[in-house]
């Protein structure tokens, strides 16, 4: 047998393994078929999702774990269009991935052939770059600026999109040339002039918050967060994206703030003087009504992304840069000024914030014999493995309350759909994470409309041998549409009902290679997360059975003013 | 309220594509649209008129497209804009004449005689194209093909004078 040539899809192994790429998740097909054979020889190792949308969402958890850029494959047409979502999910969240897929061949683009869809078109509309690669020689070229692309600046998703011919095309590979992106160049460092104003503002300051989002994760800046936030004695709230960016258990930790946020959180921004935005973007989850948001705060705006900037606030002091970056220069600036360990003791803003703490604590009743509450699950579940877990997260009231009551310690412990509001992203981002880091104990905590969105990802899971757990709160319907319906739609209940008693979750769990658990009066609890962290070898799925109207506080309705939380069902 | 924007791009496939679906997905609105190749290798220019209250959002947007090189602003009061279009203006034997007539005062070419219409080709500032059109709408429009604006800003940051003598058309 004659040696077969070197063509495109070598080299696309090839430069993918000079990426650093260990791991990847697809599904092959016609057009893609040419990528899928150098991988029998290729040190990556490929999981194979049973959804397209899996793989996607699985690249994004290895991402969003470990901080290095997921790798998804997938052919064209619907492979391409299956891969839409994690893509805009990615877009939303500044996930760093790349997105290869197969085209048809370039002679038959255009024509309607079979599995034909316009990838790069569709792509336009939900990625932070895009390629139509049209000559093999320039494969490692070109995937060396899609991951360049997609780790640096403001994080996101690339799509590589390459025709089945060009995968085909007798090529050879060569160290990729030095960068030249003319019109990509990503400002990490804040200028100086803006770092002293903002100095002087926290400085000056009564009543500062520090509102932390996302960026922080992606920038690496906890630390630098923890020492700049104890400099400034400054009081810290984390954003949905951000769980974890600043322990939970310090005394400036706030919590979560905006629509289902803590109380004090979202209070201690509506009051603040001095608003120190890192990373964040003023989401409409976050902010409410805009108009109404932090009404006497000056804002410090940090964001690596220019346009984020003033585009739902003014910024007082807006500051294009990464987080860490400007965080070192804050300290810098600070420690300039005074010892950073002599910090301004803030008295009467941090008395006003315990008192806040305490009077509007969050809560909720566990009765003894049940119906349980997926919070009091939570809670006991933190206490069983001591908070040393990777939590991932569907979307809805269980993503609430798994924000809400989970204390986060660690960046990326925390994995999740915030900004789009992916339904189904639990169970594949959990087997992503899983991945990345097989060492850690992966716990995904899903509703159980989430999870008969993907479910079918666990077949990967167990065949792949990535023991994740997986507990399904099981109310049997879509819960935060029926508190909406309940609260505005005056108790009409339409489409939200999924039943409890089907699927059988335990016996769904056992048919795809898992074990099935299932846990419905509150005294069963603890011995059944026992039994799920005692299982090792292939995914837990634990069924529990919660409390069909539970609903979550606190709650600002939609559009309304942070100024009116809602604590409970009597507030509204 | 408009402004017109002057887009250095790479000359790269799809990157006119790029540039009108994030318009479309932010919901800004595009008036008029020029593109063409620069004296420059593989960059191109796109010249933007847009509806836009205010333009910061819409140029950091367009900052953000990794083959879009420069966005510049070219303001009312220095900018040189030029658009070229042909209109069809209908006549007869009694008004052929004056049509003429007026068409020259505007420096428009006789490009097409038809029977009842004479076709012209009328290039300029929009300024001195709305005139154009505003003196044979008596005589009666019957077809018209403009093109997208182009603009450069003056080299001569201007004294009032040169501002007075460069909008003459």
């Amino acid at each position: 047998m004659t040696e077969k040539p070197f063509t495109g899809s070598n080299s696309l192994l090839r430069s993918l393994e000079h990426e650093g790429v260990d791991i990847m998740f697809g599904v092959p097909g016609g057009a893609i078929l040419p990528a899928y054979d150098p991988l029998v020889d290729s040190p990556i190792r490929h999981i194979l999702a049973r959804h397209e949308q899996g793989a996607g969402h699985m690249a994004e958890g290895f991402a969003q774990a470990s901080g290095r850029v997921g790798v998804v494959m997938a052919t064209s047409g619907p492979g391409a269009t299956n891969l839409i979502t994690p893509l805009q999910d990615a877009l939303m969240d500044s996930t760093p991935l790349v997105a290869i897929t197969g085209q048809v061949p370039t002679t038959a683009i255009g024509s309607d052939a079979f599995q034909e869809a316009y990838t790069t078109g569709l792509a336009m509309h939900c990625t932070k770059h895009s390629y139509l690669v049209t000559d093999a020689d320039e494969i490692p070229d070109i995937v060396h600026q899609a991951f360049h692309i997609a780790s640096t600046g403001r994080p996101g998703p690339v799509l590589v999109d390459i025709p089945k011919d060009i995968l085909n095309q007798r090529t050879t590979w060569h160290q990729p040339v030095t960068m030249t992106l003319p019109g990509y160049k990503p400002t990490t460092t804040g200028h100086p002039v803006q770092i002293r104003a903002a100095i002087d503002l926290i400085e000056g300051a009564e009543r500062p918050v520090l509102y932390v989002g996302g960026g922080v994760i992606k920038a690496g800046a906890a630390a630098e967060l923890l020492a700049f936030a104890e400099a400034a004695n400054a009081p810290v709230v984390t954003t949905l994206m951000a769980r974890g960016a600043f322990p939970d258990d310090h005394p400036l930790a706030l919590g979560m703030p905006g629509m289902h946020g803590l109380y004090t959180a979202t209070t201690a921004i509506q009051k603040s003087d001095v608003l120190v935005s890192l990373g964040a973007r003023f989401d409409d989850r976050v902010t409410g009504d805009p108009s109404a948001f932090a009404p006497d705060a000056k804002v410090i705006h940090v964001d690596v992304d220019p346009a984020e900037i003033g585009k739902v606030r003014k910024a007082d002091v807006p500051i294009v840069g990464d987080a860490r970056s400007v965080l070192k220069h804050f300290l810098d600036e600070l420690s300039a000024r005074r010892d950073p360990s002599q910090a301004p003791p803030r008295a009467a803003w941090l008395a006003q914030i315990s008192a806040w703490q305490e009077s509007h604590p969050l809560a909720y009743d566990q009765p003894p014999d049940g119906p349980i509450k997926v919070q009091h699950f939570i809670e006991r579940l933190h206490a069983a493995v001591g908070g040393e877990a990777i939590i991932a997260a569907g979307v809805g009231q269980h993503q609430m309350w798994a924000s809400q009551f989970w204390s986060f310690t660690k960046p990326r412990s925390w994995v999740n759909s915030g900004g789009l509001g992916t339904m189904g992203f639990a169970v594949p981002a959990a087997i992503g994470a899983k991945a990345a880091r097989p060492d850690d104990l992966v716990y995904a905590l899903d509703g159980d409309g989430c999870f008969q969105m993907t479910c079918q990802e666990l077949i990967t899971a167990s065949t792949e041998k990535i023991p994740v757990k997986i507990a399904v709160f099981n109310n049997g319907g879509y819960g935060m549409v029926k508190q909406w319906q309940n609260l505005f739609y005056g108790g009409r209940l339409s489409a939200v009902d999924l039943t409890t008693h089907t699927p059988d979750y335990p016996m769904l769990a056992e048919a795809m290679g898992c074990v099935g658990l299932r846990v419905d009066h509150p005294s069963e609890i603890d011995p059944a997360i026992e039994k799920s962290l005692s299982v090792n070898d292939r995914p837990v799925v634990l069924e529990v059975v919660v409390d069909t109207e539970e609903m979550c506080f606190p709650m600002v309705p939609a559009g309304g003013s942070n100024d009116r939380v809602v604590m409970s069902l009597e507030d509204l | 309220m408009q402004h017109t924007l002057t887009v250095l791009v790479e000359n790269k496939p799809g990157v006119l594509a790029r540039v009108s679906a994030m318009f479309s997905n932010r919901g800004f609105n595009i008036h008029s649209l020029a593109v063409g190749p620069t004296h420059q290798e593989g960059r191109s220019r796109i010249t933007l008129v847009v509806d836009a209250p205010e333009l910061e959002q819409l140029t950091k947007q367009l900052n953000k497209l990794v083959n879009v090189i420069k966005v510049q602003e070219i303001e009312a009061d220095v900018a040189l804009e030029r658009e070229v279009m042909m209109a069809r203006i209908a006549c007869d034997s009694v008004t052929r004449g004056q049509v003429r007539d007026t068409a020259s005062l505007f420096d428009a070419k006789v490009i097409d005689l038809g029977a009842g219409s004479i076709t012209f080709e009328v290039a300029g500032s929009p300024e001195h194209l709305g005139a154009f059109l505003d003196h044979m709408s008596v005589y009666g429009v019957v077809d018209l093909v403009k093109s997208g604006r182009i603009a450069m800003r003056r080299e001569s940051e201007l004294s009032p004078t040169t501002a007075t003598a460069g909008t003459a058309t």
